[in-house]
């Protein structure tokens, strides 16, 4: 696929044995990757379609040698991609012909639990669920649940700003973590927040999480831990049209009903899910709804009555409700298994992550219906209903000439789609190169100027993750960072690049 | 405080952009304020001119099925919690309000001013902080040039995420024109369950207790009655589910030997509401500190404090021991070195909140950063406002 990245530059290629050997003196000998084999296995994350050999990769151990590789990338101007477990599925750890993919998987250890302030120090490689269940003995978890949670890694969380299934209620990865280390571009070493509440001065963790790996690298996480809630129960509701099913979500909220999780999906991903592996979705269904309620056991039967007589009221066809923990994993299990399902009636599938206020939603459904069919194409929807995040799943077959391109235009259809009706162009995958030339749907120049002159705060030189997140890059004295009034730079004691 | 002759009081949030632009090319200095209660707020630093936000007022979008509303900057909380309330939904990050701390009249604030001092309240242990319930920002910066960030949905990642550096700010790198909010049902109702007979230690050991129980507790604070710990515990919801959860909730607190009493909807609210504002320290003549650390050495501090012979004339405790409130017989340098160096010792950080305005014009009124941080504090700042025209010093000396 051609995909537009910056040109690399022969100055930093021609230096590749220089910067290879000066890495190998910060590091052991074997976290220095430089054989064309060993590159080959980060040659991409988990958008596939776009692959590119690193120029070097590097595993550090420690904080000291992450500075260390900060400080000669800074040193030889080299740029420097950071990568956790390569889940991306927007391509944010997508390589650099000419930079250092830097690799924080040996970053892997849980450094401290503290039960009594709620809360778990972790190394930033640590795979997502691993916290939960470092902690699961005690009764408590880690509440964003990205699908990806067996593989993904809380600092790839972080620079993604990583949801899930339950954020309506408990909030995405930003809402969930306490403090960050971090070493920006050059090695200094920085540490935000702590085991207490809210930074001081300016809220920079808040900024930094999901910032898609352009300000700094991380290299500790505090994150909240919650305790577990008491039961969970779940309804698996069917509904004759989307625009019903849609509605009983509606009525839900308005009750004043913040589920725990709260999914919708299509009839295309009900037939796909069951082809699959049967677990009980009326196939008959226009739509799906699961509704997950948990807290206190008293609340939660009082609730499920709730939201059965909502859902009657809303015509639904199919109402179930879990009566054991089997069976709500069973009603789950589907969800779970959606992309997958999809796959297999694709053959291959695009996965899109617009976000647009929900009540938009039927009229979003038949458009996107109709674009679909201009581009001679099918899609399957699966939506974090309660929050309003859209995955539209676009069917194409990578084997068919020019299926692949009309799926990618068919992609920014749908995104453009989603941001007119006032939504945003990505939910929670983030923009990376994927979404990176729709910015421009979303975002003014002014607002994407300003969003660029933070990025110079922090990398002056454009040295870090170069490429992703902004259509273009504008050097940081062309975005005024110099500033000068009357003739004079004021504060001229401020040291200026 | 700047006269009459120097304010102004724009109408749209393009007149906004304009007063900046012409105060960024003459180096005039701009103090941005709502309705002004928070004026006592931060260093003191006097500005040239003064931009009162108070006339970009109105609730321009509010779906409660959606949960979300916009409102201008301008628009007085009262009126949006009015409105809220109406269709049984709120912030539930339960918005402090600095009247009774810094003698204003009550709830006389705006959005924008709780937004750009992310006025979080007790639910802040449950819910988040005011900025983990700000979904997109409109705002003139420093330049005089109109950004927006975030959106009007609950889950967005598309580009950084400025809505969280604007919140907290306290206007010193955009002013905000129009903020939009995630709101969330208002609980059926709530009851609060006291312990006491407890010493001030055991009393906070007992609040991280409750907290890591599953009951769902959103309210966890000591104060104190006639010199008496006594530790509030909130629990909020469906009635049928108050009632319960907050008997287990007792009885799995049984072995701490506390006594336990029951506060109903009413009295449970106004002892909420007391502890969110401050009361207990504000009442007291004298200046006030707010200290935030990990709730495990929220004991320590104050301990250590008392130890080191601050007079300490007042005190709480609240987000399960991690916000201490501390009231101190006035005195020029506030006792901010002893104060500051009894949080670094933990983590954390330390504000002082009330003071007259000389001592807030010496004393450093937010915790000293690390050099690294300063410098990148610094430019960010300029990031935004480059001349340093936005609340000159009201955060930091050098800005």
């Amino acid at each position: 696929m051609a995909l537009r990245m910056p040109a690399p530059e022969q100055a930093i290629l021609s230096r590749r044995n220089v910067l290879i050997e000066r890495l190998r003196t910060a590091l052991p000998e074997s976290n220095v990757i430089s054989d064309e084999t060993g590159r080959r296995a980060y040659d991409c994350d988990a958008l596939t379609m776009y692959r590119t050999l690193p120029l070097v990769v590097v595993l550090p151990e420690t904080v000291e040698q992450v500075q260390a590789i900060m400080a000669i990338a800074e040193d030889m101007s080299v740029k420097v991609v950071p990568r956790g477990s390569g889940t991306s599925l927007s391509g944010g750890s997508l390589p650099l012909e000419d930079g250092i993919l830097l690799g924080m998987s040996k970053f892997n250890r849980i450094l401290e639990i503290d039960f009594e302030n709620r809360c778990a120090r972790v190394q930033p490689g640590v795979q997502n669920l691993a916290i939960s269940k470092a902690v699961e003995s005690r009764g408590f978890y880690y509440a964003p649940d990205p699908s990806s949670q067996i593989a993904c890694s809380i600092g790839g969380n972080v620079a993604e700003n990583a949801g899930g299934v339950h954020c309506l209620k408990y909030g995405l990865t930003t809402n969930n973590i306490l403090g960050l280390e971090l070493v920006l571009m050059g090695g200094e070493r920085l540490r935000l927040g702590g085991k207490h509440l809210d930074s001081e001065l300016y809220d920079l963790m808040g900024v930094i999480t999901g910032s898609e790996g352009l300000l700094g690298v991380i290299t500790e996480v505090t994150v909240r831990i919650l305790q577990k809630p008491m039961i969970a129960r779940g309804l698996l509701l069917g509904f004759p049209t989307v625009d019903a099913g849609a509605r009983c979500v509606g009525a839900i909220i308005a009750r004043g009903i913040v589920p725990g999780g709260l999914e919708m999906m299509d009839n295309a991903t009900i037939r796909a899910v069951e082809a699959f592996q049967p677990c009980g979705y009326p196939l008959d269904a226009g739509a799906v709804v699961i509704v997950e309620l948990d807290g206190a056991a008293a609340e939660v039967d009082h609730l499920v009555k709730e939201v059965e007589a909502i859902a009657q009221a809303e015509g639904a066809t199919t109402t179930k409700i879990s009566q054991s923990e089997e069976e709500r994993l069973r009603f789950w299990a589907g969800r779970k298994n959606a992309f997958p399902a999809v796959s297999c009636i694709g053959p291959d599938y695009l996965c899109m992550d617009g976000t647009i206020p929900r009540a938009r939603l039927p009229e979003v459904l038949t458009r996107m219906d109709e674009l679909a069919k201009a581009r001679g194409l099918r899609v399957a929807n699966v939506f974090h209903a309660g929050d309003g995040n859209l995955h539209p799943l676009i069917l194409y077959d990578a084997s068919k000439e020019g299926d692949i391109e009309r799926a990618e235009q068919l992609g920014a259809d749908i995104l453009r789609l989603c941001v007119a009706v006032g939504g945003v162009l990505t939910g929670e995958h983030g923009v990376g190169v994927e979404k990176r030339d729709l910015m421009g749907e979303m975002f003014n120049e002014t607002d994407l100027d300003q969003q660029q002159r933070l990025k110079c705060a922090f990398d002056p030189q454009h040295r870090l993750n170069p490429g992703k997140v902004f259509p273009t890059l504008h050097r940081c004295a062309e975005l005024g960072m110099m500033h000068v009034v009357g003739g004079k730079t004021p504060f001229p004691d401020l040291p200026r690049f | 405080m700047a006269s009459p002759l120097d304010s102004v009081t724009p109408l749209e949030e393009s007149e906004v952009a304009d007063i900046v632009r012409s105060a960024n090319a003459g180096g005039t200095t701009l103090r941005i304020v709502g309705h002004g209660s928070k004026s006592a707020l931060g260093r003191n630093a006097p500005q040239e001119r003064l931009l009162t936000t108070r006339r970009l007022n109105g609730v321009s979008l509010y779906e409660p099925q959606e949960l979300v509303l916009t409102a201008r900057a301008g628009t007085p909380l009262r009126d949006i919690i009015d409105l809220l309330d109406e269709n049984g939904q709120q912030f539930a990050f339960e918005p402090i309000d600095y009247a009774t701390l810094l003698g204003d009249s009550p709830r006389d604030d705006t959005l924008g001013g709780a937004i750009s001092v992310n006025a979080s309240g007790p639910r802040r242990i449950r819910a988040g902080a005011a900025r983990d319930h700000v979904l997109g920002i409109r705002c003139v910066t420093g330049r005089g040039d109109i950004v927006k960030s975030g959106g009007r949905v609950m889950k967005n990642v598309t580009g950084y995420d400025l809505s969280k550096l604007l919140t907290g700010a306290f206007g010193t790198l955009a002013i905000l024109t129009e903020i939009t909010m995630k709101v969330l049902p208002k609980p059926e109702t709530e009851r609060t369950v006291l312990a006491t007979g407890l010493g001030e230690r055991e009393s906070l050991a007992l609040l991280r207790g409750a907290s890591a129980t599953p009951y769902e507790v959103s309210g966890l604070a000591v104060s104190f009655v006639e010199g008496h710990p006594t530790a509030a515990l909130r629990l909020d919801g469906p009635e049928i589910s108050v009632a319960h959860r907050s008997e287990d909730l007792i009885q799995s607190l049984r072995s701490t030997g506390a006594h336990f009493e029951k506060l109903d909807e009413s009295r449970s609210r106004a002892h909420w509401i007391r502890l969110r504002d401050a009361a207990p320290v504000a009442e007291i003549e004298g200046q006030v500190w707010r200290l935030s650390v990990a709730p495990s050495d929220g004991f320590s501090v104050v301990d250590s404090l008392r130890g080191a012979g601050a007079p300490i004339l007042a005190h709480f405790y609240d987000w399960a021991g991690g916000l201490i409130w501390l009231c101190l017989d006035g005195a020029l340098d506030a006792h901010a070195v002893s104060i500051r160096a009894a949080v670094n010792r933990v983590g954390g950080h330390a504000t002082l909140i009330r003071a007259s305005e000389d001592v807030r014009g010496v004393v450093e009124v937010f915790h000293p950063q690390p050099e690294t941080l300063a410098r990148l504090t610094r430019s960010v700042k300029e990031s935004f406002d480059p001349a340093h025209i936005l609340e000159r010093g009201r955060m930091r000396t050098e800005f």
